[in-house]
């Protein structure tokens, strides 16, 4: 099977994967499921580094890796701390202590 | 394979393992912080064997962008209020779109010198570029909307629809072009063109539908990343890039879903384009609409056993996520039973009331959605309505000409008593008339809706 066939297989195998896991999401959490979905896209930075540290690549193609490498490092960081700031706030509080 | 390389592939593995596991966290919100944790690990662990890829050489770039980057997330993710959510997650998919746009140039840059690269990776990396500069642009174009940089009204162009197919149709043909010759300019092109289009197909579209441009955004942020996993032969990007890209997809479904509405009608746009304007007292006395005084709301629902809470956008504009919770400890003190009912397009992005009230500290497990509380309404006492309006209004039921007619709505009309906290006669987001209005049971209470919850609760603390 050539390369582009295998990434296909795990392209299509991997959408189910999502349908199954993203409409077992309860409904009170979808704003942080966007927050969280929003910083895992940031694993495009993958591409980003490889562009950027590549041996002999130009220097407008190291230009353009930085910028990259900068906007989808924003994009990780801040998805997932503004998630965790947001599930923080939908802890189980317990009984009694509230002001 | 040589051994590096398999090693990274097996790094890949776990990390897609552990981002799977950590979207499963958010089954349930006691195991939704631990799924945060996985989708941290793994994102760390993908970037940790990236750079240890045999294929780089140079770190100095890449830990400045990622020192940058960790700064200004984080700062910016530390300070935003929550009621900006929307925006700051649009301004996010944004840079995704971005970088997905950048790594289609380096690598197309990267391969240039050698011999013509082959139609495949050009195709690949034809779509990469346009569906990210499409998210780029549009998603810039909501934040704008979100942060009222500009109108949220749907802006119409004439002939819009054979403006996005003549841009698309040149597109496609540059994209043609570039698969059979590889000039870098088609690729420049249709980029420019795919940038344009995300600023035009997402300006017709008003701001109560913004939770489905949101969504359908936070799903072409994930394509864009699958598109560059094809690009690199990167399975973590395909598979991480499938997920998100599915996620964002059934969250525009429910949103369109709970309006009634096709997706396709959304994005056309032009909805809710028209929307009159007049003074509260003078036009609610015309209609033969009853207002109330917070004194006779308070009356009602400090002697009520059950008050469902119907909160909406105007409960976030006006910030009183917080009003709202003090008035519920008090009611609550007097032992009324209160609940929050949310209806699923409530606010701007899917789930925005739920994390308003998560942040005002309301219990999670008094809130609840449309169709578990629906059944309650008859048992309540008293309905209060803050800044919710076409989602409450029976015309949807009822109206067969009515242009919201369909869309399940909360029944709040089964309610003894209905308050409705609005700061003016204007109609809600359609246009449409709130039938609600002329029903006995229903009283306007006119004022800001933060202003009236702070009345409210000290009413009652000097009633008790």
């Amino acid at each position: 099977m050539s390369e582009p066939m295998v990434a296909l297989y795990i392209f299509v195998l991997a959408c189910f994967v999502g349908y199954w896991v993203i409409w077992g999401v309860t409904p009170s959490l979808h704003t942080p499921l966007i927050a969280l979905t929003n910083a895992i896209s940031g694993i495009i930075i993958v591409g980003a580094i490889l562009t950027v540290g590549a041996d002999g690549s130009s220097l407008t193609a190291q230009a353009i890796g930085f910028v990259a490498v900068l906007l989808a490092s924003i994009n990780i960081f801040g998805g997932f701390v503004v998630t965790q700031r947001m599930l923080a706030m939908f802890k189980k509080k317990p009984p009694g202590a509230r002001p | 394979m040589t051994l590096a390389h398999q090693g990274l592939a097996l790094a890949y593995l776990a990390a897609a393992a552990l981002f799977i596991l950590g979207l499963k966290g958010l089954t349930h919100p006691s195991s939704a912080r631990r799924g945060n944790l996985y989708a941290m690990a793994a994102m760390a662990l993908a970037i940790g064997a990236t750079l240890l890829h045999p294929a780089v050489k140079h770190y100095t770039l890449i830990l400045a962008g990622l020192l940058g980057g960790a700064v200004i997330g984080t700062l910016v993710a530390r300070r935003i209020r929550m009621t900006a959510m929307p925006q700051l997650v649009a301004a996010l998919h944004s840079f995704v779109g971005a970088t997905a746009v950048l790594v289609a140039f380096g690598v197309y840059l990267g391969h240039a010198p050698a011999a013509a690269p082959d139609s495949v990776l050009l195709a690949e990396l034809f779509i990469g570029s346009v569906i990210g500069a499409i998210t780029a642009t549009g998603s810039a174009v909501a934040f704008g909307k979100l942060q009222a940089l500009l109108p949220g009204r749907p802006l119409l162009l004439p002939h819009r629809h054979l403006l996005h197919l003549v841009l698309v149709l040149t597109m496609l043909g540059l994209g043609a072009d570039f698969l059979l010759y590889g000039h870098m300019v088609c690729l420049l092109l249709a980029t420019c063109i795919a940038l344009a289009l995300g600023v035009l197909l997402i300006l017709p579209i008003g701001g109560a539908d913004m939770p489905v441009v949101v969504s359908l955004l936070n799903s072409y942020s994930g394509w864009a990343a699958t598109a560059t996993g094809f690009t690199l032969g990167n399975h973590l990007l395909i598979i991480t890039g499938a997920i998100v890209g599915f996620s964002g997809a059934i969250l525009s479904y429910i949103m369109s879903r709970a309006m009634n509405r096709s997706i396709v009608s959304i994005v056309l746009g032009g909805f809710g384009a028209s929307g009159g304007t007049e003074t509260p007292a003078a036009a609610a006395a015309d209609r033969g609409v009853k207002s109330a005084a917070v004194e006779d709301a308070v009356f009602l629902m400090g002697n009520a056993t059950q008050v469902i809470i119907v909160p909406g956008y105007g409960m976030a504009v006006a910030q009183a996520q917080h009003a709202l919770k003090e008035l519920t400890e008090i009611l609550e003190h007097r032992g009324v039973e209160v609940r929050f009912a949310i209806h699923p397009v409530a606010g701007r992005m899917p789930g925005h009331m739920n994390v308003l009230l998560a942040e005002a500290d309301v219990p999670y497990d008094k809130v609840f959605e449309m169709d578990e509380v629906n059944p309650e309404f008859a048992r309540a006492d008293v309905a209060l309505i803050v800044g919710a309006n076409d989602v409450t209004n029976p015309a949807a039921k009822t109206e067969k000409s009515s242009p919201i007619y369909g869309m399940p709505i909360l029944e709040v009309s089964k309610a003894k008593h209905v308050f409705f906290i609005k700061r003016s006669m204007k109609p809600g987001y359609s246009g449409v008339e709130n039938l609600l209005f002329q029903q006995d049971n229903c009283s306007l209470v006119f004022g800001d809706a933060k202003d009236v919850c702070e009345q409210m609760a000290t009413e009652l603390k000097t009633a008790a």
